[in-house]
């Protein structure tokens, strides 16, 4: 009989991330697809009791947690440590966890000390004739796969929005902790704190409604013959702003960066596609934007899809956009932000 | 620091990303239609890696900066002539799959034996360098496999920014979630980074640099060991390109405010 833990890091306030509810939504539908495997449930994290307590009532076997002060912060060495104790006293077939920075940076290594497997970029998971099989992408979200593998423990690591976040009562979560001792050679590297880029204004938002993609061609000769880039710029900030957006942009717009007169809020952390990330949003809206399929991968996870371009068969819009609007994107965005801030 | 940083980088061949790419079934295991016809790039992750290696070597003296790609020997080959122009490096090659479809498991084992067969290599002092994922697999994992199987326990990864002390000590910027970066400091090497973009643009071509590293470069594939790597313990049920086409409504002669009021309304639907 199958095994499950789901595994689950607190943020700084002590919360759980969205991605851990949707992970443990995942958990619990697995375990009833196996015909009712346990499911033990492993956090991490600085102090997790009121992270523990949000999930009380998931019907969790058992809840597993390591904390204090040496997990308060997301460093390879000591979560490592701490992912192997959890699953050395779980003894699960599968663990099952939310894509994180923090979960990417140590799961495999994980994995490996535990003589596992893993997978990561899940995009759905079911069983067939009591096996399991996951889904993933390869060569940057150009081909889906479906596999799977016989090594256990094998490591699940699942991408946002694939999932329902889990939804129930909190309580009083009645938790286990595990003593991990952390020696000096874990602490060789130390969290500083955390840094935004350099930017007026924080533009990536994961949790947004809307992917705002800006392309090159804000930065391209207008009707008039020239360059309007600050224009572009307090067109693309206003608008990100009004519409509480996330800002995404094209490999060409980033690029620029080391070529002249750029977006300067903008970098490679925006950028989306198949050398960018390909972020999950209920909407998306680009801009100026031209490519073909590769540079259009970035649109794969994004559900209702517009585009505002002036070239009617745009290899960014046609058959990847539900409306192409054939326009000045520089027009239409001033007219937007107008009715955005009434 | 003291004799400079052994460093090195782990990267190979993906297809260029302009390429229609078409999984088929293989003898062993998913493939892609004329995976060896197909023109090949760096992986771009491990390429911003490379150059960060080059940069950092240059200003850090008594370092130097080794190669380990794992990909078809000819295809290699054909990468090295536009690579090796770039910067210096002294190449390590294995010739096999270097599909996207291998196990990483298998990968970091056969990438772990070769760093550890490097002729001259002081693991002290050695900075492990690669993508923090490939654009074949995608999965970021195989680094801190590697890693693992070279006792490095300081990893990081999605790395933009290194910068060193003179006491070899290092602080390293990370990308995280929603656009923000975590600073680590790290008592020194060794230690693996996992290169997102970096900071450095793509050196231009050296005919000069070219000429020596090929020096290193043919005799290095000429003794590369062959590894037979395939998918492992995975056992793929189906590999398939996304058929989803969308009818997409096209408007136009349409007034920039009736355009604006659509848009707007559709936000807030």
């Amino acid at each position: 009989m199958d095994k499950i833990l789901l595994l689950a890091h607190t943020l700084d306030d002590g919360t759980l991330p969205k991605g851990a509810y949707e992970s443990l939504n995942a958990a619990l539908k697995l375990a009833a697809d196996l015909g009712g495997a346990a499911v033990t449930v492993g956090l991490l994290g600085g102090d997790v009791q009121s992270a523990a307590d949000s999930i009380a009532a998931c019907g969790a076997a058992s809840i597993l947690v390591v904390s204090g002060e040496d997990f308060a912060t997301s460093r390879y060495s000591s979560d490592t440590v701490a992912v192997e104790a959890l699953v050395k006293e779980a003894a699960p077939t599968l663990v099952l966890a939310p894509t994180s920075s923090r979960f990417s940076r140590c799961l495999p290594g994980a994995a490996y000390r535990c003589d596992g497997r893993i997978e990561t970029h899940i995009t759905g998971i079911k069983v067939v004739d009591g096996t399991v099989q996951v889904q993933r992408w390869y060569y940057r979200q150009r081909m889906v796969a479906t596999l799977s593998r016989a090594q256990r423990p094998w490591f699940l690591v699942i991408d946002s929005g694939v999932f329902e976040p889990w939804q129930g009562a909190a309580g009083t979560a009645d938790v286990k902790a595990l003593d991990i001792a952390v020696d000096d050679s874990c602490r060789r590297t130390r969290v500083v704190g955390v840094q935004t880029p350099d930017s007026d204004a924080q533009t990536i938002r994961p949790d947004a409604k809307l992917l705002f993609v800006a392309g090159a061609g804000w930065t391209k000769k207008q009707a008039d013959g020239q360059l309007h880039i600050k224009k572009a710029e307090g067109l693309i900030l206003d608008f990100i702003n009004n519409s509480k957006a996330s800002l995404g942009s094209s490999k060409s717009l980033v690029d620029q960066s080391s070529e002249g007169e750029v977006i300067s809020f903008m970098s490679h952390l925006n950028q989306v596609g198949q050398t960018g990330s390909t972020p999950r949003h209920p909407k998306g809206l680009a801009t100026c934007c031209h490519g073909e399929e590769p540079h259009t991968v970035g649109w794969r996870f994004i559900s209702e899809r517009r585009a505002i371009t002036l070239d009617p068969n745009c290899g960014w819009a046609q058959g990847k956009a539900d409306v192409l609007y054939v326009a000045d994107a520089f027009e239409v965005i001033a007219k937007a932000n107008e009715l955005l801030a009434k | 620091m003291s004799g400079g940083f052994h460093i090195v980088v782990c990267g190979s061949l993906v297809p260029d990303p302009l390429q229609t790419l078409e999984p088929i079934d293989g003898p062993n295991g998913p493939a892609l239609k004329n995976e060896m016809m197909l023109p090949a790039v760096l992986d771009p992750w491990a390429g911003h890696a490379l150059f960060e290696a080059a940069e950092l070597a240059k200003n850090v003296p008594g370092s130097k900066v080794w190669l380990v790609s794992l990909g078809p020997k000819a295809k290699l080959q054909q990468l090295m002539m536009s690579i090796a122009q770039k910067v210096s490096f002294e190449l390590v090659a294995i010739d096999g799959s270097a599909g996207g479809f291998t196990d990483p498991f298998d990968v970091a084992a056969i990438l772990a034996d070769a760093i550890v067969k490097i002729d001259g290599l002081d693991r002290s002092r050695l900075l492990l360098f690669g993508g923090c994922a490939s654009a074949s697999r995608d999965s970021g994992v195989t680094m801190q496999m590697v890693a693992e199987r070279l006792d490095i326990f300081d990893q990081f990864l999605a790395v933009d920014k290194l910068t060193m002390s003179s006491d070899g000590s290092m602080e390293i910027l990370e990308r995280i979630e929603a656009g923000r970066y975590q600073v680590s400091s790290c008592d020194g090497a060794p230690a693996m980074l996992g290169w997102a973009t970096g900071s450095l643009p793509e050196p231009p071509n050296n005919p000069q640099v070219g000429m020596m590293n090929m020096r290193t470069v043919m005799p290095a594939l000429q003794k590369a060991q062959t590894a037979q790597i395939g998918v492992g313990g995975l056992s793929y049920a189906a590999v398939e390109l996304p058929k989803q086409r969308r009818e997409t409504r096209v408007v136009k002669d349409t007034p920039a405010e009736v355009v604006a009021q659509e848009i707007v309304d559709w936000l807030k639907a």
